[in-house]
C-alpha cells in the first residue's frame, strides 16, 4: 500500500486542533454579544430577585448569598450549553468537524475551552459584585471567584456532554436540565460549601482541592464523552 | 501535486441500511478506483443520503463493510478522517463569519494551509471575489454553495482529500456554477481522486463515470 | 455454554419468556416468606416500637435501587464497546423498575421517618443521595423516550448511565460531605449494629424476593421491547402466525 496523501502531520497536532475550534467559536461568540450579555442579565437578575423574595434582612442575606450565587450561577451556565453545538448541528457543520483532520474530542475540547471563556469567566468576574449587594466581603469574595473560577469548566463540561446527547430531539433544552443538572450538583456542593467555609473561618482548602480533582477528571475525561455523545447524535 | 495513481480504493459489500421499519437500501456492491467518479441517482427519499453518510463514516449500517484504501471504514477512523472530504444538503456556514473567514475555517479543518492571496483567487474564480467580506446570512443558496466550491478547488493542493463524496452539489447553482463544478471535479479526477456524489441532474463530466440507479423498496 | 448465543433478541426472547414464571414465583414466596419473618416473628424494637418494621421494605428498595443502576452501566458497557441491542433493551427494562425501588425507598423512609425523628423529610446524606439517584433515573428515561430513532436512543442512553455512574461515587462522597459540614441538619440513620439474627435474615430475603420481581419484571418488559424492535423480522413474524 503506497502512501496515500502527504499527511499534514505538522499541521494536525493536537494543540492546533484545539486553537482552530477555539478560535472558530471565540469569534462567534464576539460577533453575536448578545448572547454573551444575555446570559450575564440573566445571572444578574435571578441572584437579584431573592432578595426581594426573602426580605433585606442582611444577615440572612449573608447567610444565603454563597447558595444563591452558585445555584444561579449553574442556571446561567446551563442556560448557554446549547450554543455549543446546537447552530453546528443545525447548519451542518458539526458533520464537518466529525470529518476533521482533526479528532473530534480535540475539537471538543476546543469548544468547551471557548464556551467557558464565554460564560464561566465573565460569570466569575461578575460574581463579586452581586456578593457584595448580598453583604459578604474580601475573603469571601475571594474564595467564590476561585470556587467559580474551578468549578464552571466542569459545568461547561458536564454540560457539553448533555448538550451533544439532546441534539435534534424535541424539548431538548428541559430535557438537557434534566440530565445535567443531578451531575452538577458536587460541582454545587463544594463551590458553595467553600465559600461557607470562608464565612466560617475554616480552611476552604479541602473544597477548592475537590474542585481542582474533579476539574482534572474532566479535562481528560470530558472531550472523548462530549465526542462520543456527538457522534451518537449524528448518526 | 497530483495523488498516487492507486490513491483510492473504495470496496462496499453487501451494505444494507433501514431506518425505522423501513429498508433503504439492501446487499449493496460497487467499489471504486483513482480517477473514477460514482453518479448515484435515483428519487427523493431513496437513501442517497444515508449512502453518503454510511460511506462518510458518519452513519453505521445495519449490514456488510465499507473498506476505504485498504481499511474498514469507521467512525472517527483517522483514514477517513483523512481521506474523505463531505459536503452535504447544509452549508455549514455560519451566518456571522464573513465568505472568507467561513471559507478559511472550513480549509483549517482540513488541515489544508492555504495563503490568504490563494482564498482570494479562488474566491475569484467562483465569482465570490467581490462578496469575500460579506457576511455569509446575505448570500443566495447558490453564492452559499460556490463557498464550498471554493473549497473544493483549493482541496485539490497540498493537502489533497482523495476521497469526495457530495450531496446534490449543484443544487441552487446556476448554469455557470454547475459548469464550475464539473470542471472542479473533473481536476479532482485527472489528479487521482474519485468522487461519489448524489445528484438527479446531468453532470455531464469527462472522466469515467459510474451510475448507480437507486431503487424505491417496498 | 456459549453466552453470547443469549445476546441475539431472537434467543433471548423465549428463553426470557420461560425464565419469567420462575422469577415471579420466585419472588412471591420470598416476600411471603420475608414479610411473615419481619412482621411477625422479628421481635418488637424496644425504642422505635413496632414502625421499624418498615425496614423490611424500606431497606431491600434502597439496595436494589443501587444496584439496578450499577447493573445498568455495566450494560452500558456491553452496549457501547460491543454493539449489543440486547444491552440497550435491558437497560430500557430495567430502568422503570430501578426508579420504582428508589421511590418506595424514598417514600417508605419518610413514613419512617415521621414517627421516628418526628419529620417526613431531613436532608440526611443518604436521603438526599437517593433523591438524586431518582432525578438520574427520571434524566434517563426522559432521554431514552425523547429520541425516536431507537438506535441513536440506544446509545446516548448508555452513554448517559455511564457518565452517570462516574458521577454516583462524587455525588454520594459530596453528599456525604455536605453533610457533615451540616452538622445541625443530620440526624443518626443507623439501625444500630446490634440487629437480631431474624431481622437480618427477612431482610436478606426480602431482597432475594426484590432482585426476583425485578428480574421477572424487566424480563417481561424486554420481550415487549424486542418485539416491538424487531417486528420486521422473520422469527418475529413466525411468532405471530404460530398465536393467531
Amino acid at each position: 500500500m503506497s502512501a496515500v496523501l502527504p499527511r499534514a502531520n505538522e499541521l494536525t497536532t493536537p494543540e492546533r486542533g484545539v486553537w482552530v475550534a477555539m478560535r472558530r467559536d471565540l469569534r462567534l461568540a464576539v460577533r453575536s454579544k448578545g448572547e454573551l450579555a444575555q446570559a450575564l442579565a440573566f445571572f444578574v437578575i435571578v441572584v437579584s430577585l431573592f432578595p426581594l423574595a426573602i426580605g433585606p434582612e442582611s444577615a440572612l442575606l449573608k447567610r444565603v448569598a454563597p447558595g444563591v450565587v452558585w445555584v444561579c450561577a449553574l442556571l446561567a451556565v446551563m442556560l448557554t450549553l446549547p450554543r455549543i453545538f446546537q447552530s453546528d448541528y443545525l447548519d451542518g457543520t458539526l458533520e464537518q468537524l466529525a470529518l476533521s483532520r482533526y479528532p473530534l474530542p480535540v475539537l471538543c475540547a476546543g469548544k468547551m475551552i471557548a464556551h467557558w471563556l464565554t460564560t464561566g469567566v465573565p460569570l466569575a468576574i461578575t460574581a463579586p459584585l452581586l456578593g457584595l449587594q448580598f453583604g459578604l466581603q474580601g475573603r469571601e469574595l475571594m474564595v467564590i471567584v476561585a470556587g467559580l473560577i474551578l468549578g464552571t469548566p466542569i459545568l461547561t463540561m458536564l454540560g457539553a456532554i448533555g448538550a451533544a446527547l439532546v441534539l435534534g430531539v424535541r424539548g431538548g433544552s428541559i430535557l438537557m436540565a434534566l440530565l445535567v443538572l443531578p451531575l452538577y450538583i458536587p460541582v454545587l456542593i463544594f463551590g458553595a460549601g467553600a465559600a461557607e467555609a470562608s464565612m466560617a473561618g475554616v480552611d476552604v482548602t479541602a473544597n477548592l482541592s475537590l474542585l481542582g480533582a474533579m476539574l482534572l477528571i474532566g479535562m481528560v475525561a470530558a472531550p472523548f464523552a462530549a465526542a462520543a455523545a456527538v457522534k451518537i447524535s449524528l448518526d | 501535486m497530483a495523488l498516487a495513481a492507486d490513491a483510492v480504493t473504495l470496496e462496499v459489500k453487501g451494505l444494507g441500511l433501514a431506518r425505522g421499519s423501513r429498508c433503504l437500501f439492501a446487499d449493496l456492491d460497487f467499489s471504486l478506483v483513482s480517477g473514477h467518479a460514482l453518479i448515484l441517482r435515483g428519487p427523493n427519499g431513496v437513501g442517497k443520503t444515508s449512502l453518503l453518510r454510511v460511506l462518510a463514516g458518519l452513519t453505521i449500517a445495519d449490514s456488510g463493510s465499507v473498506v476505504l484504501q485498504a481499511a474498514r471504514v469507521r467512525a472517527f477512523a483517522p483514514h477517513v478522517r483523512d481521506n474523505v472530504l463531505y459536503i452535504g444538503h447544509a452549508n455549514a456556514l455560519k451566518d456571522d463569519l464573513t465568505v472568507q473567514e467561513n471559507l478559511a475555517d472550513q480549509l483549517a479543518l482540513d488541515a489544508n494551509d492555504v495563503t490568504l492571496a490563494d482564498q482570494f483567487d479562488a474566491l475569484d474564480a467562483v465569482h465570490l471575489g467581490d462578496r469575500r467580506d460579506m457576511l455569509a446570512r446575505r448570500l443566495s443558496q447558490g453564492q452559499k454553495r460556490r463557498v464550498g466550491l471554493a473549497r473544493l478547488r483549493l482541496n485539490c493542493g497540498l493537502a489533497h482529500k482523495s476521497m469526495w463524496l457530495l450531496d446534490e452539489p449543484t443544487n441552487a447553482l446556476d448554469e455557470q456554477g454547475s459548469a464550475l463544478f464539473v470542471e472542479t471535479v473533473n481536476r479532482h479526477l485527472s489528479m487521482g481522486g474519485a468522487a461519489v456524489i448524489a445528484s438527479h441532474l446531468p453532470l455531464g463530466l469527462s472522466e469515467p463515470v459510474a451510475e448507480l440507479q437507486m431503487q424505491e423498496r417496498a | 455454554m456459549n453466552l453470547f448465543k443469549y445476546s441475539a433478541p431472537s434467543s433471548f426472547y423465549p428463553l426470557a419468556g420461560k425464565l419469567v414464571p420462575w422469577f415471579g414465583t420466585l419472588a412471591f414466596v420470598a416476600a411471603v416468606i420475608g414479610l411473615y419473618l419481619g412482621l411477625f416473628v422479628a421481635p418488637e424494637d424496644f425504642q422505635q416500637g413496632e414502625v421499624y418494621r418498615i425496614i423490611f421494605i424500606h431497606v431491600p428498595t434502597a439496595w436494589m435501587a443501587m444496584f439496578i443502576y450499577l447493573l445498568m452501566a455495566g450494560y452500558a458497557v456491553l452496549a457501547l464497546v460491543y454493539q449489543t441491542r440486547l444491552s440497550a433493551m435491558m437497560m430500557e427494562a430495567l430502568a422503570p423498575t430501578g426508579a420504582m425501588f428508589t421511590a418506595i425507598a424514598l417514600w417508605t423512609g419518610a413514613l419512617w421517618g415521621k414517627p421516628t425523628w418526628g419529620t417526613y423529610w431531613a436532608w440526611d446524606a443518604r436521603m438526599t443521595s437517593t433523591l438524586i439517584l431518582l432525578f438520574l433515573y427520571v434524566g434517563y428515561i426522559a432521554l431514552v423516550n425523547a429520541i425516536e430513532d431507537k438506535k441513536r436512543a440506544d446509545k446516548a442512553g448508555a452513554l448517559l448511565v455511564l457518565v452517570g455512574s462516574v458521577n454516583v461515587p462524587i455525588i454520594y462522597f459530596s453528599v456525604k460531605w455536605w453533610n457533615t459540614l451540616h452538622q445541625g441538619a443530620s440526624i443518626s440513620v443507623s439501625q444500630g449494629n446490634k440487629m437480631a439474627a431474624i431481622m437480618l435474615a427477612s431482610m436478606a430475603i426480602m431482597a432475594f424476593a426484590c432482585w426476583m420481581y425485578s428480574m421477572a419484571v424487566a424480563f417481561c418488559r424486554v420481550r415487549a421491547i424486542i418485539l416491538e424492535r424487531e417486528g420486521q423480522s422473520q422469527w418475529v413474524k413466525s411468532i405471530k402466525e404460530a398465536v393467531s
